[in-house]
């Protein structure tokens, strides 16, 4: 049948309708907001660089609101006269190739000084040399893996970016502090450890093992598992005969809420699953159930709860309206948030633009920074971390997260 | 020996899904020789539709009541993968049934990207995972030290009788023997009075109210469902109805239970299994394919003018 123009129009239509439809839906993430105060022409911008699709969301959009919270408060008290800040925020998907493009974006765009972020370790790994290359400034209230600062060589650590700062704690230390829970407070003899070989989840493993080791206790079983998979009744029926008292599981919460449910569903397994940071999040207990209860976490920093100076934070954050909860990362985003913006002032002097001398003065400012923060002292040590180092225990009961003990790792 | 049984539990559990949703696949291609990227979503959103009917319209006071609560939730999972399929095939696919090839095959790609971020932005809080409920006891018993989950023998008895209705229906009804014809010789089945149009629609429809059965199955089982829990388990179907012959039923269903025992043998007995099952899963794949190039049970398909 020969065709006529419309009817090849109306198949052209019928193919490309779908894909543009999905094409505009994706591109909805991307919100560019800010305070809207005073007469202030000039702009400066903030970026983040986080998850606010997928998985992650939860924590990306936490992480997301609370900058964008520090930025608002920023401009309402024209912190920075004659600018006005405003928040440029991308989403990495969780992925590292995602984060790098948001980070090529990001760094050529002229008025960006700073990006907070990202979630992961491993799209920091990613990020952090294009940042690094524009002389722009990363500071992330999440990444723990120990060789974004250390270098690949932790015998004798040296930093790999200069832009680089975290308002999160090591992986080395959270490890230790979970191993020696385990240990101490729970008497853990015998521990089967599953992880997701993402930088993230491997290093916290690693640390974990040795320090859990070193105390005397034994690893039984080292699983790894594909981030994204939902069945692990194979991995599961697998460790069960070699009766650990624990599973430490190094990884994210979709995994971890899936591994709990299913070793005490299905494979019928008494033991509680023992994580880091990746995990504690309010979508573990609510998606692994009831299983989810006796469950740990460790976390950095002290829980923003406890902490009178985040009581502050809080109220202002719930006062904001934001939809989502600040999550685990929210008081450490707002921290690193506002050690960007405490350094504008000096470093913007009485520039029109933002320039290269002017990001350079940033990286140089966010280095000597030092004030109290929502979570606590704000200030970084010679290679970029943060020099608060307190760490949480937190045990799942009645689905939530509650704080059971906070401390310092002491190597 | 007790491991290697309980490792075999596990891949049947696994490969009943993979089974029930490869049927959907290989009907389709076996009708129209359209590879139907979208079922895997087809088989998300009737596992939404479920999540939707258990929390928003069943009263309380019947939701715990498994009697009421598990045939309402398949019943709604059903209609929903059922009437999405039905307006995918009518929209997106019909218009495009004598065009080349690759149109419906990158048309079923559009479809599947469509409808994953339809339930992303439009489900409410649809870019979580959502918690679903266990309808069925998380309780276990063991079998000679082989623990086994009340959900996981309701998983298998369910998809096995899906599996044998399918064959029967497919073998003796009016029905049947018109999409066997379809199959075969469509210009011919044309020309014997068999409304053609009506019978894909029908094929659709059947693939979709299995997809739809897998998809509340495995909310079950997994206590947890998001938007694109239809990608991976798609593309795990896919590779099962091609190991065992696209276009043959009991091909598929072989196919599935082969690819879950892989996964979950390779775990156990492969050093860092766990991860690998993947790459074990496509090398079997790729030794039966260099074997038997049409598949377990394929046959030669024979090319159409």
């Amino acid at each position: 049948m020969p065709e006529t123009p419309r009817r090849q129009w109306r198949r052209s239509a019928v193919v490309l309708l779908p894909l543009l439809l999905a094409a505009a839906c994706g591109g909805g993430d991307e919100e560019e907001t800010g305070g809207g105060a005073g007469q202030a022409t000039k702009v400066v911008k903030i970026g983040v660089i986080a998850p606010l699709s997928g998985d992650l969301t939860a924590t990306g959009t936490g992480i997301r609101n609370s900058v964008d919270l520090a930025i608002r408060q920023a401009n309402e008290k024209n912190k920075v006269p004659g600018w006005r800040i405003e928040l440029a925020a991308e989403d990495d998907a969780a992925k590292p190739d995602v984060g790098a493009q948001a980070a090529a974006k990001l760094s050529s765009d002229a008025a960006v000084v700073g990006v907070v972020g990202t979630y992961n370790s491993s799209v920091a790994l990613q990020v952090a040399p294009v940042l690094d290359r524009a002389n722009v400034v990363q500071i992330s209230p999440a990444n723990t893996n120990d060789t974004l600062t250390r270098g690949q060589n932790p015998g004798s650590p040296t930093r790999p970016y200069k832009n680089y700062f975290r308002t999160a704690t090591l992986d080395s230390l959270q490890g230790g502090f979970a191993a020696d829970y385990a240990s101490n407070d729970l008497k853990s003899k015998n521990v089967a450890i599953i992880h997701d070989k993402k930088a993230y989840g491997q290093g916290l493993a690693d640390s974990f093992r040795a320090r859990f080791e070193k105390n005397g206790g034994k690893v039984v079983a080292t699983e790894t598992i594909n981030p994204g998979d939902k069945d692990f009744a194979a991995v599961l029926s697998k460790i069960k005969p070699l009766n650990p008292d624990l599973i430490f599981y190094g990884g994210e919460y979709p995994e971890a809420s899936l591994i709990s449910n299913q070793a005490k569903g299905p494979q019928a397994m008494r033991v509680p699953l023992m994580g880091g940071d990746g995990i504690v999040d309010a979508t573990y207990a609510k998606t692994a159930g009831a299983a989810a209860n006796g469950d740990y976490g460790t976390s950095v920093g002290a829980p923003p709860e406890s902490l009178d100076s985040a009581k502050q934070f809080i109220s202002d954050y719930k006062a904001a309206g934001f939809r989502d909860s600040y999550s685990a990362y929210g008081a450490l985003a707002y921290d690193a948030a506002n050690a960007i913006i405490n350094t504008l002032p000096t470093a913007l002097g009485s520039a029109t633009a933002v320039d290269d001398s002017v990001r350079r003065k940033v990286v140089e400012g966010v280095g000597k920074v030092d004030f109290g923060g929502a979570s606590g002292k704000v200030a970084f040590d010679n290679f970029g971390d943060t020099v608060t180092k307190s760490l949480t225990m937190y045990k799942v009961e009645a689905a939530e997260f509650k704080p059971v003990k906070t401390g310092e790792f002491k190597a | 020996m007790r491991q290697f049984v309980q490792q075999l539990v596990n891949g049947t559990v696994l490969g009943a899904t993979y089974g029930l949703i490869a049927l959907g696949y290989t009907m389709v291609y076996g009708i129209i020789q359209l590879i139907n990227f979208a079922h895997g979503e087809i088989f998300m959103v009737g596992a939404f539709g479920g999540l939707t009917v258990y929390r928003y319209w069943l009263p309380e006071a019947w939701a715990d009541n498994v009697w009421v609560a598990l045939p309402a939730v398949l019943v709604v999972a059903i209609a929903v993968s059922v009437g999405t399929a039905v307006l995918m095939e009518r929209l997106a696919y019909r218009p495009l049934r004598n065009a080349p090839r690759l149109a419906p095959l990158i048309t079923a790609i559009g479809v599947s990207i469509f409808l994953q971020e339809a339930v992303r932005l439009f489900y409410p809080d649809g870019k979580r995972q959502q918690p679903f409920p266990q309808l069925i006891s998380s309780g276990t018993f063991d079998v000679a030290g082989v623990t086994v989950a009340w959900v996981s023998v309701f998983v298998v008895v369910v998809a096995v009788a899906l599996m044998v209705a399918l064959q029967v229906f497919v073998k003796t009804t009016r029905t049947g023997k018109a999409m066997r014809a379809t199959s075969q010789d469509p210009e011919s089945a044309k020309l014997m009075g068999i409304d053609v149009d009506r019978v894909i629609v029908i094929t659709f429809v059947l693939g979709a109210a299995l997809a739809a059965v897998a998809g509340v199955m495995q909310g079950m089982r997994f206590a947890q469902i998001d938007f694109r829990i239809g990608f991976l388990s798609g593309l795990k179907a896919f590779t099962a109805a091609v190991l065992g012959g696209i276009g043959n039923l009991t091909g598929a269903v072989l196919g599935g239970f082969l690819l879950g025992i892989v996964e979950a043998m390779a775990t156990q007995y492969v050093p860092h299994g766990s991860s690998w099952k993947d790459v074990w899963a496509f090398v079997v794949l790729i030794a039966v394919l260099v074997i038997r190039p049409g598949g377990l049970l394929g046959e030669r398909v024979a090319v159409r003018a």
